[in-house]
């Protein structure tokens, strides 16, 4: 298996220059919300390892949120973010960016502080790279490659079957299982339905792999009795915070939600970008990193076939931390509308987004960080949509697929594969046609 | 838990009954034309409250609001802001609600007969009547109407014997309310369909066991005729025993309807009956499709086999089609899948560790998404024989005033229209919508959505193509229908 990466580069906008860098961005879509794959700046479309790639202008919209809790409003630089999923290597797949797309993205970047005509590209997207806190990827090693070609052979075998109906319907499933073996194979001869074997996994990459599971575990195991002494005083402090800090909820500022709401739900799969601060101080800093330190690790290990958990509607998800881990961006790229996605959040996994986001200024009081918080559902649903940003360029290879179809082409794929199946099996995949 | 008892003569009447036997029914949409004397008619128009009074009454009379008739009754900004954002918007703003809800194409809001861009009513009256509406109507107008509205529209209904116009029988699956309030609101492990309170009304606790938002006034000697707030100490609630009622016209082609599926049936009237029967989930006497289940449903009376069933015993989809109508619009689960029992289990299957198929557990739980439906039909009956003759006369149109009942828009009637009703990949599916309501657009990369599957025991499910729209919503909005105090209220509050 291939095995997916990401970058993030993240670099602060020349002062006063957003808005032109806005419009700029806007030129790479061929209407608000909708990417042209082909376009001058950046062909996406060229990059055939890509998932899903963004541009998004960074700009606090919530500055006075924090001055509740007696913290002076912070003056941020508007940041230029650069996100992208791919398969393989990330310098692979940086050197194809560059040298697909090296004018345009020269442009794009020139609008942020330290770029200039004689700035070297490589060097300074690698220079502005910011590590991901935590990293989601839906369905560890399935290359972008395979998602189109299963999706194709899965449109096949539903023609082939439309087609062959009455052929079909009065034979036993193991037999039509062989037929359907026998038709791709016809068309994998004739070129037509190519279905690419799945290459060796790269031996650096388990034994990274490997190391990193065994030792996570045995740095858990080592400091564990230190966590345990920690625990009490840990339970004080952060009863102490969920009663004391101060409580900011605010309804959505309706323009800005119209401006969220025009680029949305114009396919099954959207974008969601969202920035916030963290209360101030020591102590949720702290706690934060080590929470996204452990999801990063579940969902390194644990979570990467199909699901977050409960939730199987995200493809990819990534949290940064930035300005010094005093903000935290979470980018994601999730099927269905924001409201069934955050009611799939508040009713399937209350606690983990609790762990990841409760100690984000304006998020609703949590208990004990798992419980309360995501569970007072309209403040929670303020707070999201109130720090979320429009993403001012996305690109998702592969539209029209949410992360159930793609699950259940690659389901497909697998019972094609096998030489033969019992009565049973062949009757569940069947099914899945 | 809330604590005080329910005020049933604050609460309008079609919350608590739907008045099922007043065949008679006129929705009339109006404009104010004059803020005081829409305020006097309002302040002593007869509104029919939710008392029961033992006998079914011989009339009724429920008004609502949208946000541009609360501001010309003047009510302030500052007030209106407290009601949800999907009223203050409405229902075709901003541009991707039109895009959930399907209203796109020759359904969407620039072509609406009514409710579209700068036609956006004020005030709907609703009168129903055994018999003599006309006359009930004259009656309610008293003197003061002519002065106070235009009648932009009336939306006449038909009774159709208590049938849609596709011929099925309507209305069979509500939601039960906790009038007693003696719900909790913990994890529910098996499917039930009782509702707690503040599902739809304002101003008691929802499934959540949260008060939904709504505008709260500070108590003063002015508002001292509205309830005290329940969740806020020091506040008059304006919600208090109100709701929203969502209205949508929507065309119903009843001859394309019957001669589509005629024709996918190759003309034999049994398989034509098989396969609307599909479609809906039901077949036209109202029969569940879905096998009945043996363990008692909580708020499903004993006795009624036409909601004693969820979709566990079926969920291959081979009795009821997962695409089916009634299975898309409310899809009978609960907040795990079937068979958890038990903290322990709870906690592995919340933290992902339980194998799951990959079908399963991807839909959100039914229980924050009910509607209470209050739909009305209009147009004269046309039966599926008559449908099927050419020359049978048919010049008038068909469909249903559709009417629900919700107290958070985006979480009930937009979830289940836009995420079950119109999404092609709902329940794991893809290629189709509704089979009814559908607006069968491809997607944006051209993948279609005009299928409907028929899964079948041991091979690939039968797909029925080209499945054309049978329905075109002609307009809609989203009404604020108070409490009786509260309407009283806002009668007279901000007119003069």
């Amino acid at each position: 298996m291939t095995p997916q990466s990401n970058v993030m580069v993240l670099a602060p906008v020349r002062e006063g220059r957003a808005p032109e860098l806005r419009q700029f961005l806007a030129t790479m879509n061929r209407s608000p919300g909708v990417v042209d794959p082909d376009n001058g700046l950046v062909p996406f479309g060229q990059l055939d390892t890509a998932h899903f790639v963004r541009f998004v202008v960074l700009e606090d919209v919530t500055p006075n949120d924090i001055v509740p809790f007696g913290v002076p409003p912070e003056h941020y630089p508007i940041y230029l973010a650069f996100m992208a999923d791919f398969d393989g290597e990330r310098d692979t797949f940086v050197a194809k960016l560059v040298q697909i797309a090296t004018n345009g993205l020269r442009q794009i970047f020139s609008f942020c502080e330290g770029f200039n005509q004689n700035t070297d590209l490589r060097w300074w997207m690698e220079a502005y790279s910011v590590p991901i806190a935590t990293n989601y990827v839906n369905w560890v090693g399935r290359t972008s490659l395979q998602v189109g070609e299963e999706a194709a052979l899965h449109t096949a075998l539903i023609s082939y079957v439309a087609q062959n109906a009455t052929a079909l319907s009065d034979k036993p499933p193991q037999q039509i299982h062989q037929q359907l073996r026998e038709f791709v194979r016809s068309e994998q001869q004739a070129g037509r339905l190519p279905l690419t074997p799945d290459p060796a996994t790269p031996l650096g990459w388990q034994i990274r792999n490997i190391g990193h599971f065994l030792g996570v575990l045995l740095v858990l195991l080592l400091v564990s009795p230190f966590l345990l002494l920690y625990l009490p005083f840990f339970l004080i402090i952060l009863r102490h915070h969920e009663k004391h800090d101060p409580q900011v909820s605010f309804r959505i500022n309706l323009d800005h939600a119209d401006q969220l709401a025009r680029i949305e739900d114009l396919d099954v799969t959207n974008q969601f970008t969202v920035m916030g601060s963290l209360k101030p101080g020591w102590f949720p800093r702290t706690t934060l990193v080590f929470l996204l330190w452990l999801v990063n690790y579940t969902a390194q290990h644990l979570y990467t076939r199909g699901r977050l958990a409960r939730i199987s509607t995200i493809h990819f998800a990534r949290w940064v931390f930035m300005d010094n881990k005093k903000r935290l961006v979470f980018a994601s790229n999730y099927d269905a509308s924001l409201e069934a996605y955050m009611d799939d959040f508040i009713n399937k996994v209350g606690f983990g987004l609790n762990l990841v986001f409760g100690v984000g200024v304006g998020y609703p009081r949590t208990r004990f960080l798992i419980f309360g918080g995501s569970q007072d559902e309209q403040p929670f649903k303020y707070v999201l949509r109130r720090h979320q940003l429009p993403t001012d360029v996305w690109y998702n290879a592969h539209p029209g697929l949410t992360a159930l179809d793609r699950h259940r082409n690659t389901l497909i794929r697998e019972g094609l594969e096998k030489n033969s199946l019992s009565d049973s099996e062949a009757r569940q995949w069947l099914q899945l046609i | 838990m809330s604590t005080n008892p329910v005020d049933y003569a604050d609460i309008q009447g079609l919350v608590r009954f739907g008045y099922r036997s007043l065949i008679q029914a006129s929705f009339l949409l109006l404009q104010i034309r004059d803020r005081r004397a829409a305020g006097e008619w309002l302040t002593t128009a007869p509104i029919s409250n939710a008392v029961d009074v033992g006998k079914a009454p011989q009339t009724a009379l429920q008004v609502a609001f949208t946000r541009q008739g609360l501001e010309a009754l003047g009510v302030p900004d500052s007030v209106v802001a407290g009601f949800s954002d999907e009223f203050l918007s409405g229902m075709w703003k901003p541009e991707n609600r039109s895009r959930r809800l399907g209203d796109v194409g020759s359904s969407a809001p620039e072509a609406w007969d009514w409710g579209g861009p700068n036609d956006v009513p004020h005030v709907l009256v609703m009168a129903y009547a055994q018999s003599g509406l006309d006359g009930f109507l004259e009656s309610v107008k008293g003197t003061s109407w002519d002065t106070a509205f235009k009648v932009i529209r009336s939306l006449g209904t038909s009774y159709l014997g208590g049938f849609e116009p596709f011929s099925f029988s309507d209305g069979i699956s509500q939601p039960m309310l906790d009038w007693e309030q003696r719900r909790t609101t913990g994890d529910q492990l098996t499917y039930t369909n009782i509702s707690c309170l503040g599902e739809f009304l304002f101003g008691y606790p929802n499934e959540y066991g949260h008060y939904t938002d709504r505008p709260l006034l500070p108590s003063d000697s002015t508002n001292s005729s509205l309830a005290e707030a329940e969740d806020a100490p020091g506040m008059r609630d304006l919600g208090r025993n109100g709701t929203y009622l969502v209205l949508r016209t929507l065309q119903q082609d009843v001859r394309g309807f019957w001669q589509f599926v005629n024709d996918a049936a190759g003309g034999d009237s049994r398989l034509r009956e098989q396969l609307a029967s599909a479609m809906v989930g039901r077949t036209r006497a109202g029969e569940p499709l879905a096998p009945l289940s043996d363990a008692p449903i909580p708020g499903v009376k004993a006795g009624t086999p036409s909601n004693q069933f969820t979709y566990d015993s079926d969920e291959n989809g081979m009795r009821c089609p997962f695409g089916a109508h009634v299975r898309r619009s409310n899809p009978r689960n609960a907040d795990f899948p079937p068979g958890t029992s038990g903290l322990l289990s709870k906690l592995a299957h919340d933290l992902g560790l339980t194998h799951v198929e990959y079908r399963q557990d991807i839909m959100s739980p039914t229980r924050f998404h009910r509607l209470l439906r209050r739909g009305r039909e209009y147009g004269p009956p046309l039966s599926p024989e008559q449908a099927l003759q050419p020359d049978y006369p048919d010049n008038e149109e068909h469909g249903l005033h559709f009417i629900c009942l919700n107290a958070n828009i985006s979480r009930q009637f937009e979830f289940v229209q836009g995420a079950w009703i119109m999404s092609s990949k709902f329940d794991g599916m893809t290629g189709e919508t509704d089979p009814l309501l559908g607006n069968r657009q491809p997607l944006a990369n051209g993948q279609s959505t005009n299928s409907f599957l028929l899964p079948q025991e041991g091979g690939p499910a039968r797909r029925v193509a080209g499945v054309p729209p049978f329905i075109t919503v002609r307009g809609g909005a989203y009404f604020f229908l108070p409490g009786i105090r509260a309407l009283k209220f806002l009668a007279s509050a901000y007119s003069r």
